[in-house]
Order: C-alpha cells, then structure tokens, then sequence
C-alpha cells in the first residue's frame, strides 16, 4: 500500500525541499521504491538539491498535458536505484494543474511506488492546493522562529480543512545551544503552540549547505548531524520507534559540566 | 522610580518571549478561521437564553473572542456576547 505524503510549511525557505530530498533518499537507501514529486511548478529546485538538473527532458506539466509518458518524465536516480524525481516546469505557473489532475497523477504514481513525496510550493494559494489535493498525510516544516511557526499554524488549519488528517511536524534549523540559553524556542514550546505530532526534528548544520552545494543529500553522509536526524525521521516513517535525538550532544563540554553542577 | 525596579527585575529570555506573543496572535488566527463555528454558536446561545428571556433578535448580535489579562499578567482568550435583552422576564405564550 503506497503513501502519499505532502511535505508543506506555508513560509518559504525554511528547508522543505531539503526535507523533500533527505527523507525521499533515505526511504530509497532503506529499500523503499520513492518518487519524489516537485510540485513547486515555475520554481523548481528539488533537481538542484538532488544533483538531477542535468537529466531533465520532460516534466510534471509535460505527463499532465499529454505530451509524455510519465515513465519518460521520471528521472532515475543512479545513486539510488529505488529512487526517481518527477521534475517541476519551470516555464509554467501554478495555474497550468488542477487539483484533479494532480489527484489522477497521484494515483498513477501509487502504482509504481511505496512512496510518493510532494514538495510543496510556500504560500497557501493554487500551488499548495494542488499539492495538498492528491496527499493522503503531511508533513510540515518549521523552525523555531516565531513567522515560521505562525504560518505553520496556519497551514495545520488548511490541511484539517483539505481533510489531511493528523499532519506530523518537523522541526528544522534548531540551535541547541541558543535553545540552552533561553534565546531560541525549543521542541517543547513549538509544540505546545502548534499542538500536533513530532516527526523529527532536525538541528541546524552545516554539513546541510555543503551537501546542497554539491547536489548530494546529507542523509547519506555519514559524519553529517542533520543527515542523522533525517535517518532517524525516516526509520520513524517506516514505523520503528526512535527516541528524538540528543541534541545537547553536540554542545561543548563545558555546558556539560555546568549542567552536571546546576543539577546538583 | 521605576527604572530602578526595571534594573532589578530579571529581562525574559526571548524564547519565552516569542512564545507568548505567538500564543496571543494564533488566538486571534484561529478565531478568524472559524467564523462558521462562531456563528453556530451564536444561534445556540441565543436559543437557550430565548428560553428565560425575550431577547431583541432584530437587533444587532454581537459575539466574538477576544483577550484579556488574567490576574498573572497573562493574555487569555474570552468570549464576549453583547445580546440585548427586551424583557427580563419571558412572557408564557
């Protein structure tokens, strides 16, 4: 039985598309056959952020119109022999899909996949309700700021009114040590605003930069922090219980040792 | 005298900061949302106190969520219904 998940957050750059592309490559490095759809049309980035923009011929408008086959627009990750990208148009706007076509779509895609991600465009207009339309769950990306968390809010609302029910919430970018001091919002208190589920949450790193530079997820890269957390995300998806990740793990050994002491 | 009792009292970390102010502005989010649930309730509010006393349906109802302070300096949600009322006491029919 295949799942379609929308990966959403209503503000923009706050890492949906880097959570698109970890969580669809760490499904496909655990075995899972995964598409990866970039709903985002007229802004398309999932190829870039997947290393794939060199191998578009067809794409998500081309299938919809008829102009292709879908297996001809699906682009084969050779990395990963389960995964494929269904590539955005960049020429079109958000207008050119319905969201019936994009519930027909999805559901052609359930045929060949375990699962199938759609990364969302930001915003709450014809772009999210198109990739909202074909989603059977959702998840929604965060950081601990406090428009991200308001617009978060707000798309929570949305998908209870689209009938996505229970959306999982990831939060991105965290910075534990800021969270330590007081000056940055943590888990406990996104939640008690946001009130839904955690998936995972994911701490703020480098390492992400690095591999989005180079076209190469971070979930694959062993020493990366983040990639961890999107193993864990994944592992979670799959239905394992993984405790959340210490993220105080990272922190310095000093604020260790004045913990040690502030608890005696 | 009040700057000195701003020196001495300790400044609120910002995370709890931004918490509660998100926590007032998603009160007012989510009210707006939800005008149908609003708008039902009115008309269930209204039944039942209709059935104690005669209440001025053709005036303006007036029913919404706002905030207020509680007594620890906390913004809470409240709900206030202005209905005005022709005669306190319902007429048996």
């Amino acid at each position: 039985m295949s799942e379609v998940y929308v990966i959403t957050s209503g503000k923009g750059g706050v890492g949906k598309t880097t959570t698109s592309a970890n969580l669809g490559a760490g499904l496909a490095l655990q075995g899972k056959k995964v598409v990866l759809v970039d709903a985002d049309i007229g802004l398309r980035n999932l190829d870039v952020v997947m290393g794939l923009e060199n191998r578009i011929v067809f794409d998500i408008i081309d299938v919809i119109e008829g102009n292709c086959r879908l297996k001809q627009a699906l682009i084969k990750d050779k990395r990963y022999p389960t995964l494929h990208l269904l590539p955005a148009a960049q020429t079109k706007d958000k207008d050119a899909v319905t969201p019936e076509q994009m519930r027909k779509l999805c559901d052609q895609l359930r045929e060949d996949f375990d699962y199938i991600l759609l990364d969302c465009p930001a915003g709450i207009e014809q772009g999210f309700k198109n990739a909202v339309a074909g989603a059977d769950k959702a998840i929604v990306v965060t950081t601990p700021e406090v428009s991200p968390v308001r617009d978060a809010d707000r798309i929570i609302g949305l998908l209870e009114a689209a009938e996505v029910r229970s959306p999982l919430l990831v939060l991105n970018r965290i910075k534990p040590k800021m969270v330590e001091r007081g000056e940055m919002m943590s888990l406990e208190e996104v939640t008690e605003i946001l009130a839904i589920d955690v998936l995972g949450v994911v701490p703020d790193d480098e390492t992400i930069v690095i591999s989005t530079n180079r076209g190469e997820p971070a979930v694959a890269d062993p020493n990366s922090f983040a990639g961890q957390a999107f193993r864990d995300i994944v592992r979670r998806m799959l239905g394992e219980t993984v405790p959340l990740m210490d993220l105080e793990a990272n922190t310095g050994f000093f604020s260790k040792f004045k913990k040690l002491f502030s608890k005696a | 005298m009040e700057w000195l009792s701003n020196i001495f009292k300790p400044k609120q970390k910002s995370s709890s900061v931004a918490k509660d102010r998100l926590k007032l502005v998603l009160m007012h989010d989510r009210a707006n949302c939800s005008t149908e649930l609003l708008e039902m309730m009115k008309n269930d509010i209204l039944q039942v106190i209709a059935k104690y006393m005669d209440v001025d349906e053709a005036s303006d109802l007036d029913i919404n969520i706002s905030t207020e302070t509680n007594d620890n300096n906390e913004p809470v949600p409240v709900l206030y219904a202005n209905i005005p009322i022709k005669n306190m006491r319902k007429r048996k029919p």
